[in-house]
């Protein structure tokens, strides 16, 4: 194995960003590759500075280089620029550490946190030299692997990946270098025997061992042709993360990244029961890290990499139980000497949250951003997002109190039984927070930024339609009316041509990888990147399979339709999701599970686990803020609280 | 006084494509790993107060790159004599990415002008490939010999033809490799100022030929100059630790 960098430097003269292909960031482990140790490639595909920051692909990048049989280097997708020159130059893909070809790894794993950047895994393969399809692939090339939320439907990429990994990745790393260690020492050739060994490692989906059979145009089963494969895969979960106090040495990166900070995960999980959101369903239960260690990695993380800037990251950081101790703590030094900012990236939407994000923002004031999702309380019921408006204009008027300046909301549009009065009720919150706002400032600011909603596999809404593209700007235009001479109310919305790409990967079948495979010989990677995006590649690629957006996007799935990700479970009952589907299109929400009785959706009984809290007593500000009494439980309809109508 | 320590560091290797703005984030962390007591400034968003001499364009490498730190006007402990100083600039190292070393620091006066305004003369030694050296040495002595050289630029849009001459103040061939060793480097050292309007060296290598590529660039002094001298700007200070310098250099490529 030889440095590729004496090839990759005369590259970087003309290229833009090159410090993106050069490594060195504080903390990253350069290994010496041993004989008998199984080396890792960690690729997240899209550019260095979005996957850089990525907090899963470093907790793995550590733990492998912790391990005496693994190590583990890292790679980024380059830029189109780059890659030109690579390929002009014949330069694979390169690891940063040692610029080691991505070919010389045994493993190449790829981080796959969204749909868009699927064709991106098809062309870094094909830049480190492999074939694309597994089948085509022989036991001299390392092997494929992919882990990451996307996983939970990874069919559109199941001829392209040897294995898929579900769930939490820390304990399954390590059990995946051991069989593959094993077989590598053995001198096997049959690239058949890793497989059939990495398929009885619980949590790793092996699609070549599964048939999938139609019938009647439809999806028939999916089951598997291999004794040791299971008829059902399910996700990895890691009971506690007390355990896992990682990463402990972040990587500072020596250019610009997004989320360029600290950052200390808080806990793992969600149980606010959001039915659109992938992330709180794949993710159950919550497990919070002890009060005492998420301090302890705040200070050692920031004494370690001299950052300013904290961000406590989990998908609802407001509902940490020890919030309010963990910023105090902070705030007073105790976690270091030196003036520190903490950042809340999620923010639950009242008063009292704006009152600790305003005690931690030292640096200036610029926006806060609220996702209350719904422009009506119906339609907060229907994706339990139980948020009043009361709630949203307590917040935003805390917020202008405060000396923010600019609001942001955050909505989605095409929710399943939308209607129009939902659409336009955006305007309608959005203009109401900008009086609000008036209240404290001249000109105060609110962003109201609109997405199109992709229902997502494992959650509630797999079965829902997903608005065509026509449908989505009509409702967008609507919104443009609606929101014409507000002053001070800007109006942004997000491509709805890309939502519907997104909705074929979410939701597609075996059949997709076909079209992801001409979508990307014609061309199309970094479809996440507007400048990149050309729907037109889509059409034609769907075209030419026979396939359509009507058939994969924008069609109900029947109660008894077999789904392409039946075989593959994040924990969560069928019958749970179904039964919350039902209670969605009927508006009936449920609570937070964490301070009410178990709705037994799955995901702790079945696997032998429970929530995990720092404290127990729920947190100021208690369920999402509605008012409810948290001692009553069960599933009740949520009352209207608010006494503003929106009509 | 007010205290302001002036650093003089080198930039050299794989960190070279890092930018400006780059290395100036890699030394406000460094700082704050180092414990140095900064100054901040005042309001909202407050920064260190850390003030960087003339931008090196991305891919440069540089012997002689500064940077002027303002330390916080309290009478605290803090380094005086050259060992703590000397054992300051090994803490420093020690906290910044690899290529990027410090090689000397000084205490500065604190009502002396800031890099950016004293510095008006660079040194820089320029690799130069698709030439051989003899055509080379015509084109130098071409430029030199031309009372105005047109550069095309485009500032906040617009294209503007600059001359770039009256930057050149010295030109020459500084290496070559024997004529037999074909496609090897030939090496050049320029000496260019900062005033009116710099001149990138990248700009300067161009202007020389349509084959002339830049290959490596490299700064090797930056000088303030008065009254017909010069004095690289911490010559009051600990003086370039030649020795240091070379161990850096070593250790980046």
């Amino acid at each position: 194995m030889r440095s590729l960098w004496p090839r990759v430097e005369p590259l970087l003269d003309g290229v833009s960003k090159p410090a993106r292909y050069i490594g060195g960031e504080f903390g990253a482990i350069a290994s010496v590759h041993g004989p008998g140790q199984v080396a890792w490639l960690l690729v997240y595909p899209d550019t260095y500075e979005i996957g850089l920051p990525n907090q899963g692909l470093q907790i793995l990048y550590e733990l492998l280089n912790e391990r005496a049989d693994s190590v583990a280097e890292r790679a980024y997708a380059p830029w189109v620029d780059m890659e030109a020159a690579m390929r002009a130059a014949g330069v694979p893909l390169f690891s940063l550490e040692n610029h080691l070809s991505a070919a010389d790894f045994d493993v190449i794993a790829f981080n796959l946190s969204a749909e868009l950047v699927y064709t991106n895994v098809l062309n870094l393969l094909d830049l480190a030299g492999l074939a694309v399809r597994t089948a085509d692939r022989h036991s001299g090339h390392p092997l494929v692997l992919a882990g990451g939320h996307c996983t939970f439907n990874p069919e559109p990429l199941a001829d392209f990946v040897d294995a898929f990994v579900l769930g939490d990745g820390e304990e399954v790393v390590g059990e995946i270098t051991e069989v593959v260690g094993t077989w590598r020492s053995g001198g096997s050739e049959d690239r058949g025997e890793v497989l059939e060994a990495l398929a009885s490692v619980a949590g790793v989906y092996v699609p070549s061992l599964y048939r999938v059979s139609r019938a009647d145009g439809a999806l028939a089963e999916v089951v598997p042709v291999s004794p040791v494969a299971p008829p059902r895969v399910e996700k990895r979960t890691v009971a506690d993360l007390a355990a896992w106090p990682y990463p402990k040495r972040q990587l500072v990166p020596l250019t610009e990244v997004v989320h360029d900070r600290l950052n200390v995960e808080v806990f793992r999980g969600c149980t606010r029961g959001c039915r659109f959101c992938q992330a709180g369903m794949i993710t159950r239960p919550v497990r919070e890290r002890p009060e005492h260690q998420v301090q302890e990695m705040i200070q050692a993380g920031l004494a370690r990499t001299g950052y300013d800037e904290v961000a406590l990251t989990s998908l609802s950081t407001a509902d940490f139980s020890s919030i309010e101790e963990t910023v105090r703590a902070v705030m007073s030094g105790a976690c270091g000497d030196q003036p520190v900012s903490v950042s809340l990236p999620s923010l639950r939407v009242d008063a009292f949250t704006v009152g600790t994000a305003t005690e931690i923002a030292r640096a200036r004031r610029t926006g806060l951003t609220f996702a209350p999702e719904g422009g009506t309380w119906r339609m907060r019921r229907v994706i339990n997002k139980l948020i009043t408006e009361d709630d949203l204009y307590g917040a935003v008027d805390a917020a202008f109190a405060n000396g923010w300046r600019r609001v942001k909301l955050y909505f989605l549009i095409g929710l399943p039984t939308e209607r129009d009065e939902d659409v336009l009720g955006i305007a309608e919150l959005a203009r109401r927070c900008v009086e609000v706002g008036r209240r404290h400032h001249r000109s105060p600011t609110v962003v109201a930024s609109v997405g199109g909603f992709v229902p997502k596999a494992q959650t509630p809404f797999q079965w829902s339609a997903q608005d065509t593209v026509a449908e989505l700007a009509r409702k967008i235009h609507l919104l443009k009316d609606a929101c014409r001479g507000v002053r001070g109310l800007t109006l942004r919305w997000h491509d709805p041509e890309a939502s519907a790409v997104e909705g074929l990967a979410s939701r597609g079948d075996r059949r997709l990888g076909a079209v992801i495979e001409r979508v990307w010989r014609a061309g199309g990677t970094f479809q996440e990147w507007s400048e990149c995006f050309d729907l037109a590649k889509w059409e034609a690629a769907l075209d030419a399979e026979g396939l359509s957006f009507d058939e994969v996007v924008h069609r109900p799935r029947a109660g008894d339709e077999v789904l392409a990700w039946d075989h593959l479970s994040a924990g969560l009952h069928r019958d749970f999701l179904w039964s919350d589907w039902q209670d969605a299109l009927s508006a009936v929400a449920v609570e937070d599970c964490r301070w009410t009785p178990c709705y037994d959706c799955g995901a702790c009984t079945d696997a032998g686990l429970e929530h995990v809290v720092a404290s127990n007593v729920a947190p100021a500000g208690g369920s999402q803020g509605t008012g409810q009494d948290l001692s009553r439980g069960d599933r009740v309809p949520v009352r209207f609280v608010s006494s503003i109508g929106v009509r | 006084m007010a205290d302001r320590l002036r650093i003089r560091f080198v930039k050299l290797g794989k960190v070279r494509f890092t930018s400006h703005r780059d290395v100036a984030r890699m030394w406000e962390r460094a700082l704050r790993r180092s414990g140095l007591p900064v100054a901040s400034s005042n309001g909202f968003n407050p920064r260190p107060l850390l003030a960087f001499g003339l931008a090196l364009p991305t891919g440069a490498e540089s012997l002689a790159e500064y940077l002027d730190v303002t330390l916080v006007p309290v009478e605290v402990s803090r380094p005086e004599n050259p060992d703590e100083l000397g054992c300051l600039a090994a803490t420093l190292s020690e906290a910044l990415p690899e290529g990027i070393d410090v090689v000397a620091l000084s205490r500065v006066a604190g009502g002396a002008d800031s890099l950016q305004q004293e510095v008006t003369l660079c040194s820089w030694d320029l690799e130069v490939r698709g030439v051989t050296a003899s055509e080379l040495a015509r084109s130098v002595e071409r430029l030199l010999d031309a009372p105005s050289v047109s550069v095309r630029r485009e500032r906040k849009g617009r294209i503007f033809d600059d001359d770039l001459r009256p930057a050149v103040r010295s030109l020459a061939v500084s290496h070559h490799p024997e004529e037999s060793s074909c496609g090897a480097p030939t090496w050049l050292r320029a000496e260019l100022t900062t005033r009116p309007r710099g001149v990138r060296p990248r700009e300067l290598v161009e202007a020389l030929g349509a084959d002339v590529m830049l290959g490596r660039a490299r700064r090797t002094q930056q000088w303030i100059e008065h009254g017909g001298e010069r004095w690289e700007p911490l010559s009051a200070g600990l003086g370039l630790d030649v020795a240091m310098a070379a161990h850096a250099w070593e250790r980046a490529s």
